[in-house]
């Protein structure tokens, strides 16, 4: 189509100042459960996104409840510093339940 | 015509309407100005492909002459068709879709919410399940028209016109027959013109927010509920029903 | 998710020590461990853009592949299968929007790949640049293509990439109705009329080589296999898979009381395989190319939709501003 790739380089200018916000979807399965993350949709507004995210996550009953946020508005750890984060917890095996013998015949402990 | 007459051809009017609407509606799959969008159009055809299954078996079990809901729906002439002129006009842009979506919806919660209560125990139960679905698109369409009418310049003038143009067939949907009549002093079925004071008000609420102007209620254009329709719904039913006409009597 | 709050950084770490030899090395070393790589981890730039690359040809084959099937839906022969069509061409866009998702983690906007399908920079497979003329298609479309489909979607789910094994996951749960319902519209035509028959087979005759093309080339010819494979990017090899597709599929056809449309299509008793003919790699380049009998349509359909709705877009995004001014106010 020749016609389109002419016009490619204005398309790409309209369409990035054209762009939805990109939001995240988190979905309650049922109660008792917490919202889970199950992936993204683009909308103009709030109110669209929950209508985007209902109309997309939950056409097989697999919701009762979603919450969506601006995926720019999330702050995400950094791979980067995961050994200062997540390293120091590693070794504090005491913090289990598992760490501590206790004879097997004492009751309800 | 007797109570159990007026039930069938009530009914059968409702799957009318809901037909026609998914037909219209599930023009936008694949067509849609964004993927979301076309996402919310396919929920709301397959809602309204649901309904027009619910009233058609619905209507063929009152008749009793053993007619199923793809007999119903596949095998009438437009003059037996009874949707509302509305809802066979072409979908037009996204703009007149979404206000078409919103003039009938208003209207069809406000019955479906009257019906729920309607002695016919059966229409009462789809009736129930309808209006779930009719309140979310409303919702949905409603936020929509708010969006272009409020948007740009180019939006707020789009949707206009597509209220304007729209707007003749809006009486239609408030114009009792006979069947209404019986329908309403034997089944419950609400009353038009307390139904056309609500809707007024909820429309005028909602275009005042989309900052839209009513338009006057001119000539209004009317037909549909007794069969007699706009040429856009032969071309409808031909293609709806052209499986159906040329291999007669086969199973699908 | 993730893509804006991690865009600077990836950027950062992907030119900063750029693909040192150690971190190849540590890469494919967590690979090998069947570690699933996530947005924010270091990856290879060509990892990174064999993702980018392939998962947005899956999801832009999701959302063209709307449009040969659905030009039946206002033509569905009963109210079931039209509901039954409906959701289906539905989930599919549905699930070009759950691969988007999944690509925009790679720090890329869907507005640029749709904006890369809609110029033809882009590819899609090959399959649907073919047409959809009777009924018939419709269920050949559920029983051939979306069964391999499946063939090649489900080793995805297990692909190294979480953001996209996790949308495989989903597509493939959701998917799993759309094959038998095409398998169900084919036993209903080879159970009917004389015509009915006759659309089936019909049908079979078209559908039958285009899908196994959908495969992709032979092994000896396809250029990106080895290292997508070391990735984990890619399970099985595209003969592998296309070998398990007609050993599955050639049963089915018997079942319908179908005929293939390959004279060479033989059972191996030692192999235990099906052997078929050669397939016309000419036609899938052509296709490929956009010589289809189709493609013009289907790019014209999708850029259609594009810019009729761009007065739409526009306006939701300028209706938000105003209320965010309002808000602010």
């Amino acid at each position: 189509m020749p016609r389109n790739k002419l016009q490619k380089t204005q398309r790409e200018e309209i369409m990035s100042k054209q762009g939805w916000p990109l939001y995240e979807v988190f979905i309650r399965a049922r109660a008792g459960l917490s919202h889970r993350h199950v992936g993204s949709i683009h909308a103009a507004d709030k109110t669209m996104a929950l209508d985007h995210a209902r109309d997309l996550y939950t056409r097989r009953n697999e919701g009762i409840s979603i919450w969506v946020v601006k995926s720019a508005d999330i702050i995400a750890s950094d791979p980067i510093d995961s050994d200062a984060l997540f390293g120091p917890a590693a070794d504090k095996i005491y913090r289990h339940p598992t760490f501590y013998k206790i004879p097997d015949d004492v009751e309800n402990i | 015509m007797n109570k159990e007459k007026a039930l069938i051809a009530y009914v059968t009017r409702m799957g009318d309407n809901a037909i026609i609407m998914a037909q219209r509606l599930s023009e936008w799959v694949g067509h849609g100005p964004e993927l979301e969008e076309e996402m919310a159009m396919g929920n709301f055809a397959l809602d309204y492909v649901g309904q027009s299954r619910m009233y058609f078996s619905y209507a063929g079990e009152l008749e009793g002459k053993g007619r199923s809901e793809d007999d119903i729906c596949f095998l009438r002439d437009g003059w037996d068709y009874g949707n509302v002129l509305l809802l066979e006009q072409p979908n037009g842009d996204y703009g007149e879709t979404i206000a078409r979506l919103v003039l009938f919806e208003t209207f069809y919660s406000l019955q479906l919410g009257a019906l729920v209560t309607s002695p016919a125990k059966k229409l009462a139960e789809i009736a129930a399940r309808a209006i779930k679905e009719s309140t979310y698109h409303l919702r949905h369409a409603g936020h929509w028209l708010i969006r272009l009418g409020d948007g740009t310049d180019e939006s707020h003038r789009r949707v206009q016109d597509a209220i304007d143009r729209l707007w003749t067939y809006t009486g239609e949907l408030f114009e009792a027959d006979q069947v209404d009549q019986i329908m309403q002093s034997d089944w419950e079925a609400p009353d038009l013109t307390d139904l056309r004071g609500h809707w007024h008000r909820q429309i005028d609420e909602l275009l005042a927010k989309a900052t839209l102007q009513k338009p006057d209620d001119g000539w209004m254009d009317s037909g549909g509920k007794n069969g007699h329709h706009s040429e856009h719904l032969g071309y409808i039913l031909a293609e709806m029903q052209s499986l159906q006409r040329t291999y007669p009597g086969a199973n699908w | 998710m993730y893509t804006q709050g991690l865009d600077q950084k990836q950027k950062k770490s992907v030119a900063d020590p750029g693909d040192s030899p150690e971190r190849l090395a540590a890469f494919q070393a967590r690979i090998d461990a069947d570690e699933k790589i996530e947005p924010k981890d270091w990856m290879p730039s060509a990892y990174r853009k064999t993702l980018i690359r392939q998962m947005s040809q899956h999801a832009h084959s999701e959302i063209v592949g709307m449009l040969p099937e659905g030009n039946w839906i206002s033509r569905a022969p009963t109210l079931r299968r039209k509901a039954i069509l409906l959701a289906k061409v539905q989930d599919e866009a549905g699930h070009g929007l759950y691969i988007y998702g999944g690509t925009e983690t790679l720090g890329v906007s869907r507005d640029d790949l749709v904006a890369d399908l809609l110029s033809g920079k882009a590819k899609y497979s090959s399959i649907f640049n073919y047409p959809t003329v009777t009924w018939a298609d419709v269920g050949a479309i559920g029983w051939l293509v979306d069964g391999a489909a499946i063939m090649n979607q489900i080793p995805l789910c297990r692909c190294s990439y979480g953001p996209y094994s996790r949308a495989m996951i989903r597509v493939c749960k959701e998917e799993s109705f759309h094959q038998r319902q095409g398998y169900e519209i084919m036993l209903e035509l080879c159970r009917g009329t004389d015509e009915q028959k006759r659309m089936a087979q019909d049908a079979l005759n078209r559908w039958w080589w285009p899908s196994l093309m959908m495969f992709g080339p032979s092994d000896k010819t396809s250029e990106h296999s080895a290292q997508s494979m070391a990735w984990k990017i890619k399970r099985f090899s595209n003969d592998e898979l296309r070998q398990k597709y007609v050993d599955a599929t050639v049963p089915q056809a018997d079942y319908l009381g179908l005929r293939m449309p390959d004279e060479k299509l033989v059972f191996d008793e030692k192999t235990g395989h099906y052997e078929f003919g050669e397939i016309d790699w000419q036609e899938f380049f052509e296709v490929l190319k956009g010589n289809g009998k189709c493609n013009r349509e289907r790019l014209e359909a999708r850029n259609r939709a594009h810019d009729e709705g761009r007065w739409v877009r526009e306006a939701a995004r300028a209706y938000a501003e105003k209320q965010a001014a309002k808000d602010a106010a």
